[in-house]
């Protein structure tokens, strides 16, 4: 079983291009910095020692922190401006990325990297923009981690001066606690959820920088309240900056391209 | 259920302090969790003996030592203990408070017999 997201032996982790076989990752070569191997102490306790202590006080998450400061520096060094974006399954994170692409594609070089648990679906979809995608299939596993996002790199190879999305598994607990090493992590949250879900979920909320209302079309036939929303999760994180709009129909799509334009590195 | 992949990242961790140390097993280990680490405990309990199996913590014993969560408040710098990622001050009811602590999720120690 893989020791960093859980997937079973039957389950192995896969990487992809549309239109490309799946590269299946042995997920015990996965994770760790390179030169870890998974073996066993094979030294000789000796019984003359008794009860000796460790004082370790190492952090659990730290080989995920260590690989997702990595990608955080390559992406600083090439320029890369990078979204992590996180939300309960069937927000339209995907819908809200194909409508970007294919609105800003020929303004701005774009890459993505795709997170779900099976099928090249999501890729396929962004795939159709004619941008450069890779999709990660976690099997068994619940999110993202750096790891996978490193590996995903090394396939895709993202352009300099460039935006990349990368999408989440559709999960609003489990990405909350590891970081890929992006710049900004983006909540969606579509109208059709209720508008209590920041207090259900509140890690995911608070470790976002900015929050994205989707669906904002359909307001008239939910029971939903934009200020309700906007209040609980500022309850949580009183730094998350709000936008409203709708990807399907297009509201409010120009303030978040304009936020992404602003958000392009140029070379120093 | 992110609680496996944490048992399993402790088991790394332990794998390689084992092979440092020379050793097979080890007999306990202390967790450090913070109340709002993101961490269920029970969900942690129920993972563990599946996620240990076969490693040098197959026969440790887990002990977990929880962090109470301390907010401090932005406006008044109260500090208090959080219940939740979003109780407001008690003294002045403000809403804009911090977590100083509470976020923790680290293994404190290891134990050979």
């Amino acid at each position: 079983m893989c020791t960093t997201c859980g997937c079973g032996n039957t389950s192995y982790l896969s990487i992809a291009k549309p239109g490309e076989k799946p590269m299946n990752i042995d997920p015990m070569k996965l994770h760790l910095l390179d030169d870890h191997k998974h073996t066993h102490g094979h030294g000789h306790s000796s019984s003359h020692q008794q009860n000796r202590i460790i004082e370790l006080e190492k952090d659990i998450l730290g080989s995920n922190n260590l690989i997702a400061e990595r990608n955080r520096t390559y992406f600083k060094a090439k320029n890369i401006t990078a979204f992590n974006l996180v939300s309960s399954p069937g927000s339209g994170k995907t819908s809200l990325l194909v409508r970007t692409l294919t609105d800003l594609g020929t303004q701005i070089k774009f890459s993505v990297i795709e997170g779900d648990q099976q099928t090249m679906q999501d890729a396929n979809r962004i795939s159709a923009t004619q941008i450069p995608v890779i999709q990660i299939n976690t099997g068994q596993a619940c999110h993202l981690d750096s790891d996978m996002v490193d590996k995903a790199l090394q396939a895709l190879m993202p352009p300099e001066e460039s935006i990349l999305f990368i999408e989440n598994v559709g999960n609003l607990v489990c990405p909350a606690m590891f970081d890929l090493g992006e710049e900004t992590r983006v909540v969606v949250i579509s109208v059709t959820e209720g508008d209590d879900k920041p207090l259900k979920y509140p890690d995911m909320f608070s470790t976002a920088q900015l929050c994205l209302i989707n669906k904002i079309d359909l307001l008239d036939y939910v029971d939903f309240s934009i200020e309700k929303v906007k209040e609980n999760a500022l309850k949580i994180n009183h730094h998350l900056k709000f936008m409203e709009l709708s990807a399907t129909k297009g509201t409010g799509m120009e303030q978040w391209y304009d936020f992404l334009k602003n958000t392009l590195h140029k070379p120093v | 259920m992110h609680e496996l992949s944490i048992v399993l990242s402790i088991v790394d961790i332990a794998e390689e302090e084992a092979q440092k140390a020379g050793v097979d097993n080890f007999s306990k280990i202390v967790l450090e969790i913070g109340s709002q680490s993101g961490i269920v405990l029970e969900a942690l309990h129920f993972a563990w003996s599946s996620g240990v199996k076969d490693s040098v913590l197959s026969k440790a014993k887990l002990e977990v030592s929880q962090i109470q969560a301390i907010a401090r408040c932005e406006e008044c710098q109260h500090e208090f203990n959080a219940e939740t990622l979003y109780d407001s001050c008690p003294r002045c009811n403000d809403a804009f408070t911090e977590l100083i602590s509470g976020k923790e999720l680290k293994i404190k120690s290891l134990e050979l017999e």
